[in-house]
């Protein structure tokens, strides 16, 4: 019957907003009849989810507070607890009842009415919270306490000093020795929160008698309290190898839990306190940790995809142990494209002497798949191998060569790409170069032609028709991409410097072409620097030794993080960070709810800065993004999606193609969904990559110097801003991005040559 | 942590908002479905806008979404959404949008009990339907007016707060019965040339207990760590499992797991030590244990293709099926899903055994065979003709996949050796053990 009721109701509620709707749910509140009052909170719920404002009938739901049946109950607390705010003089009727309900013999009602309290932010409900607050922190019932272990955090949140005039942080603390696992869990679980939000207070501090007891905990407590007490683990800074060494013998066990939230923190908390324990050691750990690792890439897909960023990380610390787990990773036809993508980046890193026949073979296969993006990937993985391991890229060559011949057109788009960084490290497989200029026609994509350019580029003495083929290319001059463009002048510097009588009507149409007719300043100032030096009669011989001077190798291309980013990574093992593998400052707001007032400054700064000179104000608004500490909070929340009124969507994100962050002032929402899919086939820039052996000398890590700054975009004019990046500020920044604004300039002038 | 539960339909709306922290504003639910829902281009479960990140889950035709506003554990959210679907599952028997719609007080109810302040709590579903019950008019607890509340709530919230979260202290059976039923999902990938690329079994050991009061149960099965223990000299410190591994290899009827993950009710500690599976079962229905094994994979059939693309318009199959166990054991229900070229005009078949039937719908032929006894082969051979298409598009070859199930039979070579009850009240009780092995993605590429 009552379920009957229910639905009617549910599906009247759902119906389009009748005339007077507000009308008749008051009407509903106030009526004598029990089940009809009932019916109707029910339904002002039901339109407080769809998104109505209800909060006029505050004082009529109210009414029906004091109520035996726990149902009803609930749902007033409900309503209350999104409503509060709007009417914060009428929740003091409220009070009586909570109160009363914090001392009833049902341990549920008493939970109840303490979770409600805390949650129902209004100063006057904050004052009554003391008393039932104490008294159910000492309560006889573990489900009471346990929930009042919360509410202290909750209290925290709201009025700090009240927490700590009472004692409650104390009361907490001793908590931690409560019998109930659950009890000691919640508690530790609010300390920390208080601990991280005002760390002043010490509140959760280690000592080797809460440690013993948290560790006890361990065993007992329900799986999400096991995750509470195992991230505080992996946090705390054990004092000697002993404890270490206790620490990680108390947690192995739990890489058996079910729950792979569980087994990740499990993994995190071994991962932090094993190196400071003896290699012997810390070796069999590393070894008991592959299997569950593995057991994770069999879960549901966006677990799976959690477990995959954090595996990642893990590899780039301690490459080996999923050396031997290759063919898990194999891509399974339907799993989703972010899983996918990542575990082909995963297999590169695990790829080995012993296992590259395998991964070969896998790749191939993946190759002639129809996602466009993933066959991409797979292509690039083939290279990024061949890189990697030195007596496979034979094997790797022939594998790229036999995709040329599918003739698919974007298959050898990426082949050619990917083939060029393949020179970079392995100059001597020119023989393939006459199969790569059969296909120059159907190019045409400009990364593809201009690394294909740059390869003629780069071999003018020795194929034959290198003028030819430039020719082709500079008639067409004008049409294309700036990235193109680039690499056609370079490479015909290049073969004027080789074959100088072949090239010179050449060399001279293409300066002419970039100087007089282009209007990009990159284009322009390079073909002007060549000119230059062509026409420098001083020393014969400077043009040559610049421009054609030797390139140290690439070492690789696979994408890994810089050390202390990694390091930092590591802390953070199964949190949104390491999926992002990004620090959390970029993407959370400075203090979870600090927030929220800082926007308010912000925005009161703004209005004030406003009326006293109006110019000045944009001034301000744009010097604030260049400070680093506190400013940068504000910068960043007005960007924020909470601030009322602003771009709706934009982000405070660093964007990922070396863009400005500005684009959020400018309202353009700005995702950042994940990376693996963020940027789909990441315009790998060309200039960037295939000069980045210059970089690969500052830092002796190519690799890094594509990621730091990944997809920095062809738009050089762009990297004029990157001081001004958002992001780029934040502290600690990790050394890559330190080196970042100067090396892209530096790049940019070496990337002439 | 969380900072708020929503749910939507697949249209966008919203049928269940939740906020845990004051941060969770009721406008975010407008932005996810403008950013996630209304885009087709979304293919990340995660979604950062500002500080503000949404991880969703969709499933059936609700999309189930986590605000977090801090650098939350991704890990958690995930699991804890599944968790909640599960926990759906098992009060309504479907979770679905028609389920969300009539049950929204319940999931009030259940959300304001299983996350507090944002916290998961206890999510076992036995234990919150003691106390919330999907039936309005229901148990003394509900109402508050029963002034003497008694031992029963205040049990129930020792119990869902214990130790023992999982059991209660004075089930009685007149007769102590206990099954396990061994069910192994055999994953096999398989190239175009016959080799095996991949192939490994996980398992799942359910257990249905219905013993007296308070039973400490160990559990033995024949994993080769295990046997190696108990024969040899003691399995010291952890480095040399990989050792032991390899002596003992050829140890006949023994396997090898890679992995186990146990319900929450095994004594981990004592696993590690000394791999005895030791705990104090739930009542009734329960996953016990969770298994991994690749090494010796016995793969019940065999599967063999040959798919010619004749000119542009014909596609020829020859597809042999070969059981590979014993003649006294039949599978059942063995499906193969042969993929067809989008533009499949006709199908014309001639099967062995069994019914074929093509599906323009899915573009597969669907091969039937209701019983397949042990050693026999089959043998489905077909002609595709298809339609010209101006746009000549590739096909993407998906693989060929098998669904069966086959009783009585362990890819793993797992066995049961024992299951041992020990209780007080000193009672004898039946065990029976089943073992069953279906196909999990059972995949061959042609």
């Amino acid at each position: 019957m009552a379920l009957n009721r229910m639905r009617t109701t549910v599906q009247s509620a759902i119906a389009p907003p009748r005339k007077g709707e507000t009308f008749e749910l008051r009407a509903g509140l106030v009526s004598q009849y029990a089940y009809e009052r009932k019916e109707a909170i029910q339904k002002t719920i039901m339109a407080m989810t769809l998104g109505k404002d209800v909060s006029q009938l505050f004082p009529d739901v109210l009414k029906n507070i004091a109520t035996s049946d726990l149902d009803q109950k609930k749902l007033v607390y409900l309503y209350l607890m999104n409503y509060a705010k709007s009417h914060p003089d009428l929740c003091i009727l409220a009070v009586n009842t909570f109160v009363q309900d914090s001392e009833d013999p049902n341990p549920l009602i008493r939970a109840l009415a303490i979770r409600t309290m805390g949650c129902i932010r209004v100063d006057k409900m904050i004052d009554y919270m003391e008393e039932p607050l104490r008294k159910t922190l000492a309560d006889e019932s573990p489900y009471v306490r346990k929930t009042a272990a919360i509410c202290v955090a909750k209290l925290f949140d709201l009025n700090p000093s009240m927490c700590l005039e009472n004692g409650f942080l104390e009361r907490l603390q001793e908590l931690i020795g409560d019998p109930n696992p659950m009890v000691v869990a919640n508690s530790v679980q609010a300390l920390a929160e208080i601990n991280e939000s005002a760390p002043e207070t010490n509140a959760l501090q280690i000592t080797s008698n809460t440690l013993k007891k948290m560790l006890m905990a361990l065993n007992e407590c329900t799986e999400w309290g096991r995750v509470t007490i195992l991230t505080v683990l992996a946090d705390y800074k054990n004092t000697d190898v002993k404890e270490a060494e206790h620490i990680c013998e108390r947690v192995v066990p739990q890489f058996q839990h079910v729950n792979s939230s569980v087994v990740l923190a499990a993994v995190k908390t071994v991962f932090l306190h094993m190196r400071y324990i003896g290699p012997e050691l810390s070796k069999s750990y590393l070894k008991k940790m592959a299997p569950p690792l593995v057991t994770l890439v069999s879960s549901a897909p966006e677990v799976q995809y959690v477990a995959l960023r954090n595996i990642d990380l893990l590899l780039q610390k301690q490459p080996e142990i999923l050396s031997k787990e290759l063919r898990v990773f194999f891509c399974k036809y339907n799993d989703p494209p972010y899983v996918k993508f990542q575990k082909l980046e995963i297999m590169v890193r695990i790829a080995n002497e012993s296992n590259v026949d395998q991964l070969l073979a896998e790749l191939k296969e993946y190759a002639l798949e129809v996602d466009m993006d993933f066959v991409r990937r797979g292509v690039r993985a083939i290279g990024q191998v061949a890189i990697k391991i030195e007596s496979a890229s034979e094997r790797c060559v022939n594998a790229l060569l036999d995709l040329i011949n599918t003739k698919v057109n974007y298959v050898v788009q990426e082949v050619i790409v990917v083939i060029k960084d393949i020179f970079r490290k392995y100059p001597g497989y020119e023989g393939i170069i006459p199969t790569l200029c059969k296909c120059i026609d159907d190019l045409d994509e400009p990364n593809a032609r201009a690394s294909l350019i740059w390869i003629v580029g780069e071999y003018a003495d020795k194929i034959s028709n290198a003028g030819n083929i430039l020719a082709g290319f500079v008639d067409g001059f004008a049409e294309e991409f700036s990235q193109t463009q680039l690499q056609i002048l370079t490479a015909v510097v290049k073969l004027f410097l080789k074959k100088p009588q072949a090239a010179q009507g050449l060399v001279q149409k293409v300066l002419q072409a970039a100087t007089a007719d282009c209007d990009n300043p990159d284009i322009r100032d390079r073909a002007f620097v060549y000119w230059r030096l062509l026409s420098n009669t001083t020393d014969q011989n400077a043009p040559k030794n610049i421009i054609l001077s030797e390139k140290p190798p690439i070492t690789t291309t696979i994408k890994s993080l810089p050390p202390a980013l990694l390091e930092r990574l590591l802390g953070e093992l199964s949190t949104l960070a390491s999926v992002y593998h990004k620090p959390p400052e970029q993407f959370v707001g400075q203090g979870r709810y600090g927030a929220e007032a800082l926007q308010q400054a912000a925005i009161d700064e703004q209005i004030q800065n406003a009326k006293e000179a109006p110019i000045a104000a944009a001034a301000v608004a744009a010097a604030a993004q260049g400070k680093p500490a506190a400013p940068q909070a504000n910068a960043e929340n007005l960007l924020d999606i909470d601030f009322d009124g602003a771009a709706p969507a934009s982000s405070t994100e660093k964007p990922p193609n070396g863009m400005t962050g500005l684009e959020g002032l400018a309202g353009t929402p700005q995702r950042v969904a994940s990376p693996a899919v963020g940027a789909p086939a990441p315009p790998q820039n060309n200039m960037d990559d295939l000069m980045g052996v210059f970089g690969g000398n500052t830092n002796g890590n190519t690799a890094a110097s594509s990621s730091g700054f990944g997809g920095m975009s062809d738009s050089d004019i762009m990297n004029g801003f990157a001081g001004m990046d958002l992001s780029a500020n934040h502290q600690p920044p990790p050394p890559q991005q330190q080196l970042n604004g100067g090396k892209k300039t530096n790049e940019d002038l070496l990337s002439l040559f | 942590m969380l900072s708020g539960i929503l749910v939507f339909n697949q249209k966008g709306e919203n049928l269940i908002f939740r906020a845990f922290r004051p941060d969770c504003r009721p406008r975010l639910a407008d932005i996810f479905r403008i950013q996630v829902i209304s885009n087709p281009q979304v293919r990340s479960p995660i979604l950062t806008l500002g500080s503000t990140t949404f991880s969703h889950v969709k499933h059936e035709n609700i999309y189930i979404t986590a605000v977090t506003k801090s650098n939350a554990n991704a890990a958690i959210v995930f699991e804890f959404l599944y968790r909640f679907i599960s926990l759906g599952k098992g009060y309504f028997g479907k979770f679905d949008e028609e389920a969300v719609k009539n049950n929204f007080v319940l999931i009030y109810e259940l959300l304001d009990e299983i996350l507090d302040f944002g916290y998961p709590q206890n999510t076992d579903v036995d234990v919150l339907k003691m106390y919330i019950t999907p039936d309005n008019i229901s148990s003394a607890i509900r109402s508050v007016s029963s002034t003497t509340p008694g031992d029963s709530v205040s049990r129930i919230t020792m119990q869902a707060t214990g130790a023992q979260s999982w059991r209660r202290g004075d089930i009685k059976y007149r007769k102590n019965e206990a099954f396990v039923d061994v069910i192994e999902d055999v994953n096999l990938l398989m190239s175009a040339t016959g080799t095996v690329l991949r192939a490994d079994v996980s398992g799942q050991i359910v257990m249905r207990a219905y013993l007296t009061g308070t039973p400490e149960c160990k559990f033995g099965l024949n994993d080769q760590l295990l046997l190696n223990q108990v024969g040899g000299p003691s399995y010291g410190e952890i480095g040399n499992r990989d050792g032991s591994r390899k002596a003992t290899k050829a140890a006949a009827g023994s396997v090898t797991l890679e992995d186990c993950q146990f319900h929450q009710c095994v004594q981990l500690g004592k696993f590690d030590q000394d791999r005895t599976i030791s705990f104090i079962p739930p009542d009734g229905e329960f996953e016990l244990m969770r298994y991994r094994a690749t090494e010796n994979v016995n793969l019940p059939f065999k599967v063999q293709a040959i798919v010619r693309e004749v000119g542009t318009t014909k596609v020829e199959y020859s597809v042999a099926i070969k059981a590979n166990y014993g003649a006294k054991l039949f599978a059942t229900n063995v499906l193969l899903r042969i993929p067809t070229p989008l533009n499949t005009a006709a199908i014309n078949n001639r099967t062995t055994q069994g019914k074929a039937k093509y599906e323009p719908e899915n573009n597969c032929i669907m091969w039937k065979i209701a019983r397949f006894v042990g050693g026999s082969e089959y043998v489905l051979s077909a002609e595709a003709s298809l339609t010209s298409m101006t746009q000549q598009k590739a096909w993407s070859r998906p693989p060929l996949s098998v669904n069966f199930s086959l009783l009585m039979f362990t890819s793993s070579g797992l066995l049961v050796r024992y299951l041992k009850v020990f209780e007080k009240g000193n009672y004898s009780s039946v065990k029976w053990v089943r073992y069953m092995t279906r196909a999990g993605s059972y995949e061959v590429r042609f």
